[in-house]
């Protein structure tokens, strides 16, 4: 899960990184009051989870607390790469001299995590990778010794940092590797780390990526979920405890396995472009041992997405019977009817592996008009992208 | 011979008395395993009636491996006890730690995974979040249904648990040596690069079929491994290819980040390295069965 700027700012603040006074706001005319507090001047920055927004005109400076108010009223709602401004931060401004870059972060092909940190901050570091990759520093970090004080003295030296701060950026280091492992983080960065007119080292901005098989011992990152920009229907799923994707297609997915429900999408795509290039519409994987339960949400999750046309239900019974499956799916619709919710859409179901043939005679027995029953998964995929292009 | 996990294999279960561990100890016994024992510090001493079978109870692995000379532990335990399971199993030196859990914080993966390091790497660990292996007809360690297929020459390495159903089962009137489900999350033990190592000095294995998905670059790594040391013929297959970018599909580990971690890239990378890459399952399925036959 991926943080806003001003949550990420909190929980630096709250594990004792340095940063400037902030304050997060949805009404442009709270910008008043914060910016008087602030002495006048205040930076006014969009809230969205996406990089540019300075170039995209999301960060301003107001001089006073009038221009705060309009600066803020100017940003909110502005549309960023597609993303629309709920929420703009209010900060202090700062003397700036310097800017440097600096991040923990999970390193997946060596299993561990990396520090990486530059004295070219302010810009984004893929640009410094890309360009100058010997000004960015990357130095590998063990997860049982974690960052001590040596390790980021080990980090300032390989970046180079100036003499006169590597004290403070040590702690700067140490404290960051706090937020990274207190809170379960795959990712922490600063951008830019400054150092000010008076010589003092404080995070400007900064990003966090939080681990979402971590919150059982992370209660308080609940809190942190945007549920505003949540899809309708993926919120509904994650009610449901069901893992689900909305994407933009027509041909609605349910399957059994991460993997093979991402095979299935891919495969109806394929199948698609024979079909006037329709394409899946969602992810969703009910996982193993699935009950009719878990298949009537997820089968109801479907049919409730306006963009659907048809249904693709691809399961490969290895632990999971699909006599199971198939009483699910009638039971579901069952389920559904009885709720008064008419299933129109058409349901092309593939069963295969365990208890395959009991699975398909349920189906078969119960003759449901709907209900289409196909052998392989590349026939299924194809009937179910020809059923939506029809519609 | 099979790859990790032999008819001499002598299996403990980790989180045996629950209710995941009962069901998938039940189903590796009927399918021959040698389950030596359950790992539960508060009933040790006990014995579990597993149909028809009597499974010890020990207070930990050293004393599982102590009385019964294990040599794989399969860990059910839930999320907030996988990593001091599996330090148990390393401080035990089990040889093989098979880690089925689904939802381990990425912090305690790469945690017990530097901690095997420093223990000299004395366990193999392979997943969490993953199906375990088989090797049919001898052994199976973790969740693989095993009546899909039979031994055979095919070794079947995959990141996901059902797509090794569907490969398994398509190809179930050739058999396999070993299916190893190495796992989806981000920070995983025994890697593709692994298996295909063992798969490559197995005498059983004639050819090696790699799934692979979406995220992290252990697909091109493990191409970059194949193009300089394995002779036998491999077949690939990418999942993933309508992902989107930023959204993460299922496996934790599951995601396309800018334009890192895509299907296309790891296709291009295996079939530069001389793999040939299955747009489907099913074609997958085919060529492996060309490659078998010519």
């Amino acid at each position: 899960m991926d943080l806003f700027e001003y949550q990420a700012r909190d929980l630096f603040a709250k594990h004792g990184v340095p940063v400037l006074d902030g304050e997060v706001i949805e009404n442009a005319e709270d910008a008043r009051a914060i910016a008087e507090r602030f002495g006048g001047r205040a930076v006014v920055k969009a809230q969205v989870k996406v990089g540019g927004r300075g170039k995209a005109g999301g960060v301003k400076l107001a001089a006073d607390p009038a221009d705060a108010v309009a600066k803020a009223d100017a940003i909110l709602g502005m549309d960023i790469k597609g993303h629309t401004v709920h929420k703009v931060m209010l900060a202090e401004t700062a003397d700036i001299k310097e800017e440097y870059y600096v991040s923990f972060l999970l390193d997946r092909a060596n299993r561990t995590f990396l520090a990486m940190a530059s004295k070219e901050g302010g810009v984004e570091i893929e640009v410094v990778a890309e360009e100058n990759p010997e000004a960015l520093a990357k130095v590998s970090v063990d997860a049982n010794e974690g960052c001590t004080a040596e390790k980021a003295a080990e980090i300032v030296a390989a970046a180079k940092f100036p003499a006169e701060i590597a004290d403070q950026v040590i702690v700067v280091l140490q404290r960051l590797w706090d937020v990274f492992i207190k809170e379960d983080a795959l990712l922490v960065e600063v951008n830019p780390l400054v150092k000010t007119g008076d010589g003092k080292v404080i995070a400007l901005d900064g990003k966090v990526s939080l681990d979402e098989n971590a919150e059982f011992r992370q209660a308080e990152h609940e809190a942190l979920v945007d549920h505003a920009a949540a899809n309708p229907l993926e919120a509904a799923a994650k009610a449901k405890n069901l893992n689900y994707v909305k994407l933009d297609g027509e041909v609605g997915i349910i399957g059994n396995g991460a993997g093979l429900v991402m095979s299935t999408l891919d495969v109806v795509a394929y199948a698609g472009e024979n079909h006037g290039g329709v394409k899946p519409a969602n992810f969703l994987d009910i996982g193993g041992g699935a009950s009719a339960e878990v298949m009537a949400n997820g089968l109801e999750i479907i049919l409730g997405d306006a963009d659907v046309k048809s249904v693709f239900v691809n399961v490969f019974g290895g632990i999971t019977a699909c006599d199971a499956v198939a009483n699910g799916i009638v039971q579901a619709l069952e389920l559904l009817e009885s709720k008064g919710e008419a299933v129109t859409k058409p349901l092309v179901v593939r069963l295969d592996g365990n208890n395959a043939e009991l699975g398909r005679k349920i189906l078969t027995d119960r003759n449901h008009p709907l209900v289409e029953q196909v052998d392989t998964m590349d026939g299924a995929a194809d009937r179910a992208a020809e059923l939506a292009n029809a519609k | 011979m099979a790859i990790f996990l032999t008819e001499d294999s002598k299996v403990i279960v980790q989180g045996m008395t629950g209710s995941e561990g009962m069901k998938h100890t039940r189903r590796m016994l009927a399918s021959g395993t040698k389950i030596v024992g359950g790992v539960n510090p508060r009933k040790a001493g006990t014995t579990v009636d597993v149909d028809g079978t009597e499974v010890p109870v020990f207070g930990s692995v050293a004393e599982a491996i102590k009385q019964t000379g294990a040599d794989v532990s399969v860990i059910f335990v839930p999320p907030a006890f996988t990593k001091s399971a599996v330090v148990e199993a390393i401080d035990a030196e089990i040889p093989l730690a098979v880690v089925i859990t689904e939802g381990v914080p990425v912090h305690d993966s790469a945690s017990f995974w530097a901690y095997a390091g420093e223990k000299g790497n004395k366990t193999q660990i392979i997943g969490p979040n993953c199906p375990g292996l088989i090797s049919p007809g001898k052994s199976n360690a973790g969740i693989i249904p095993a009546d899909i297929t039979k031994a055979g020459k095919i070794g079947l390495v995959s990141k996901s648990g059902t797509l090794t159903y569907q490969l398994m089962y398509e190809l179930r009137d050739l058999g396999f040596s070993s299916a190893v489900g190495i796992g989806g999350d981000p920070v995983i033990g025994t890697t593709h690069i692994d298996a295909l190592r063992a798969f490559e000095a197995d005498p059983e294995t004639e050819i090696i079929v790699m799934i692979g998905e979406i995220g992290g670059d252990a697909e091109e790594r493990a191409a970059a491994f194949i193009k300089e040391n394995v002779t036998k013929p491999v077949v690939g297959y990418v999942a993933g290819f309508t992902a989107p970018e930023g959204k993460t599909m299922g496996h934790a580990g599951a995601i396309v980040s800018g334009s890192s971690g895509t299907a296309q890239a790891k296709k291009e990378a295996l079939e530069a390295a001389g793999v040939k890459v299955g747009k489907t399952p099913s074609e997958t399925a085919r060529l492996a069965r060309e490659l078998i036959k010519g």
